[in-house]
């Protein structure tokens, strides 16, 4: 922490966020907004005098509530940066100032109660999100009694009450009597690996941390009595079975079974922990002091700004999702940014020390590169067919069209901020954007080919390239079988799918037609995929008008880990495809036998406008 | 005047299909030989061949040797998904010349032999409508210009708990100006809040 604040290359912003990110891979600009401390960072020398004439005194939030701090305080004694704050929602200093202490005895000066956020403009090549995780709160569990009976603490608690630095300079005491107990229960699992309450991963860390405790209490008191209820003890790392041993021949109990029941005995206050031990088959009752909620680890609550402004992805479990599990786990999907410590996943100290490490290696290949290849798949407009109708601006997620109706000024990309969904491609009513690389030709060419034989045999998917298509990559990684009656046409974004590309599949006698995308908070062009779903309700209203079934255009957010779903949208749509019938399909084609691409149209109306001119001119 | 970098422009296409057994995840669910030989009968196709494990260096050198000796200008690898493998095919005819968007990749591991293991038949069927649909798309496939951009030489690290900071402290020692943004008044995070760390009992701080 301390080699933080005294690097050269380290600008330090803490009480700091990040607002806005422009830009891309090797050319972010950043809004951070450094919140006002209320006391000069550079000035102040935590000489602590201020913290004496405080009035105020609110819990600690650091020390898990266990002690109070003043509203101008610390963080934690070895914080960086070593300076003061103060805590406005709870000081008396503020307009009208009605204490003013800390001010007056400042030797320094540099308490400031006027002082303003300020917002800092940064340029950066790559970004590292270490972000973290929240930790879980156990009072939904109503069986442990957390927040009902004292002296049952969370893990977290446990550590500020064993710590030098804590509440208590580390004499571990029990909340009611401010005794050291003589037994103490720790219950695994705590909002993990449930699929009902908490959360259904393993939070990774917890087991060893328990571990670690009862150890730590085995060397502080010795003789006391430990024991641990778990469903199974995950000790896999480097030198984590010697001290699950060293654990066990320490005397501390391991009792396989989670808790049903946990009751307080009103006089002593006493826990009375009821357990079905799952190696004996019997149901046992354990009398113990004080008992521990091994809480599990969460995915930040607060994390949906960086989600949007980073535009990443969150995998199930609400964690960030990388760019490949197994290749690219440090990445993000965005290029330029990656992920370090438990933004991406629960790990411990060690896991996130590596991960770090290799962030910082991934950032370098970057940041020590001259200059970088940029994105190749963009859109372009051909000005002549634009009618400066601002449509694709108005569904581009990066707002990276600069276009003016009024001045007929016509569309033109921002091609290095253009992230290459497709969606002014496929919003373009007069057909004047080609996206690169899958352009309309080149998709409705795949389209011919598909149905080009036995077109009533199947089924055209039209699958992003982010989630939906590698979510049947997973179902093949999985071997999980469906049947073979589906054809996938690639699109970088859902919002890439026109609405021409799935009538002209109808007119061709496709008797199924399925656009799928990234679910909404996943979408990897920030909410392109909106725009697919708007375009799919106006093209049911559209089917139906013209007495197609609407149900023949099936709409599925499938996402990268979803290899179970994907293979059951196939295994549904093909029941569906079976049902279309020979008239229906028949039906449709002629119902559709009039219909003209978007470009086609407009290139005829260009031609006769000109040939008009001419006219007038001769 | 004729364009040889764009022979899109053109209709002189001459389109090389390589079809991958990937040991037996693909050719144990289905007829790779027979694939081979009815992408040979597809529009513009010059060649079709059988490979064992196209990734591997005696599959690209495939590619390459085929791609000299045939004058390809679109190059169809179907072998497994392009989430994969479509980087190492994009360099791979990059080496000798063709634009790596000339490259079109057809994804028969995931997307059909490991779905389809029980119905060789029905695979083997599918698999021919894939190349089929991957070949018409080379045909209108363009070279793509990758644009280079400068780097800004600084990183912006978002978080500072102990992987925000190991990451600040790997970048700046290794020359380059790091942010560091903690939302809290101290770094440290959640590590800072533990007492002793597992599996050696040191302190945390």
């Amino acid at each position: 922490m301390m080699d933080v604040g005294r690097h050269p290359k380290i600008k330090l912003f803490a009480y700091s966020e990040v607002e806005e990110v422009s830009g891309y891979v090797g050319n972010f600009q950043v809004k951070v907004r450094k919140k006002a401390r209320y006391v000069r960072e550079k000035d102040c020398n935590a000489c602590g005098e201020c913290v004496k004439v405080c009035p105020v005194a609110v819990p600690d939030e650091f020390q898990q509530g266990f002690s109070s701090r003043k509203a101008i305080y610390l963080q934690l004694p070895q914080a960086v940066p070593s300076a003061y704050l103060i805590d406005m929602q709870t000081c008396m200093g503020n307009n009208p100032i009605a204490c003013g202490k800390c001010a007056e005895v400042c030797e320094k000066k540099c308490i400031d109660y006027d002082m303003q956020d300020e917002i800092i403009d940064l340029k950066v090549g790559a970004i590292v999100v270490a972000t973290g995780m929240d930790v879980y709160d156990p009072t939904e569990l109503d069986e442990y009694g957390y927040r009902s009976f004292e002296n049952v603490i969370t893990s977290m608690e446990f550590e500020r009450l064993i710590c030098a630095s804590g509440a208590t300079q580390g004499h571990f005491i029990r909340p009611t009597d401010h005794k050291t107990p003589k037994s103490i229960g720790f219950i695994q699992c705590v909002g993990s690996r449930s699929e009902k309450r908490g959360k259904s991963y393993c939070s990774n860390i917890c087991c060893m941390n328990t571990i670690k405790d009862s150890v730590l209490l085995c060397d502080h008191y010795p003789g006391t009595e430990i024991k641990v209820f778990y469903i199974d003890i995950r000790a896999f790392g480097k030198a984590f079975e010697d001290l699950y041993r060293r654990s066990k021949q320490e005397g501390v109990k391991y009792i396989r079974g989670l808790p049903g029941e946990v009751v307080e005995d009103p006089k002593t206050k006493n826990l009375i922990v009821t357990v079905e031990n799952t190696t004996t088959g019997e149901v046992e009752r354990h009398e113990i002091e004080m008992l521990v909620l091994s809480v599990g680890v969460l995915p930040r609550q607060d994390g949906s700004l960086i989600q949007k402004l980073l535009t990443l992805s969150l995998t199930a479990d609400g964690f960030f999702m990388e760019s490949h599990p197994k290749l690219k786990p440090v990445d993000a999907p965005t290029k330029g940014v990656f992920f370090a410590g438990c933004a991406e996943f629960p790990k411990d100290v060690k896991d996130s020390v590596t991960q770090a490490g290799a962030a910082a290696a991934r950032s370098e290949i970057i940041l020590n590169a001259d200059r970088i290849k940029v994105e190749a798949i963009t859109s372009m407009v051909d000005k002549d067919m634009c009618t400066a109708c601002e449509i694709c601006y108005r569904a581009c997620p990066y707002k990276c069209i600069l276009v003016d109706r009024e001045k007929k000024t016509p569309a033109e990309i921002i091609e290095a901020a253009c992230a290459g969904c497709g969606t002014c491609g496929a919003e373009c009513p007069f057909g004047a954007v080609t996206m690169r690389h899958f352009t309309d030709t080149q998709i409705i060419a795949q389209i011919e080919a598909i149905l080009e034989e036995n077109p009533q045999e199947k089924t055209v998917v039209f699958a992003c390239n982010w989630c939906s298509y590698a979510g049947g990559d997973m179902a093949g990684i999985s071997r999980l079988q469906y049947p073979p009656n589906q054809r996938i046409i690639k699109t970088m974004c859902s919002g890439r799918v026109d609405e021409e590309f799935v009538l002209y599949a109808f007119k061709l006698g496709a008797p199924m037609v399925l656009v799928s995308g990234c679910h909404f908070a996943d979408c990897h062009y920030i909410d392109a995929n909106r725009w697919t779903v708007k375009r799919v309700e106006k093209l049911w209203d559209k089917l139906e008008k013209m007495g197609i079934r609407p149900e023949r255009l099936q709409l599925e957010w499938i996402s990268a880990a979803e290899g179970q779903k994907f293979a059951k949208v196939m295994k549904e749509v093909e029941e569906m495809r079976k049902k279309v019938t020979k008239e229906e399909i028949e039906f449709t084609k002629k119902a559709l036998a009039d219909l003209k691409f978007k470009g086609e149209k407009r290139r005829a109306k260009l031609e006769a406008d000109k040939a008009k001119m001419e006219k007038v001119v001769v | 005047m004729a364009d040889k970098k764009n022979p899109g422009k053109e209709n002189d296409l001459r389109i090389g299909v390589f079809v991958c057994e990937c040991g037996l995840n693909i050719a144990g669910s289905l007829d790779c030989e027979e694939v081979r030989k009815s992408a040979e009968t597809l529009p513009d196709v010059a060649v079709a061949v059988l490979n064992k494990y196209t990734c591997a260096d005696p599959g690209q050198n495939e590619i390459k040797r085929y791609i000299k000796e045939h004058n390809l200008n679109r190059v169809v690898v179907a072998s497994c998904s392009p989430r994969m493998h479509e980087p190492t095919f994009r360099a791979c005819v990059a080496d000798v010349g063709v634009n790596p968007y000339l490259l079109e990749m057809v994804n028969l591991r995931e997307h059909c032999s490991w779905v389809h293991l029980h119905d060789r038949k029905a695979a083997t069927e599918k698999a021919k409508d894939m190349v089929k649909v991957g070949v018409a798309r080379a045909r209108y496939l363009d070279p793509q210009i990758e644009r280079t951009v400068p780097v800004t030489k600084a990183a912006l690290v978002i978080g500072g708990g102990v992987a925000g900071i190991q990451t600040s402290l790997d970048l700046a020692d290794s020359g380059i100006q790091v942010y560091l943004v903690e939302k809290g008044p101290s770094i440290g995070g959640i590590m800072a809040a533990l007492d002793k760390t597992y599996p050696t009992m040191d302190c945390s701080i």
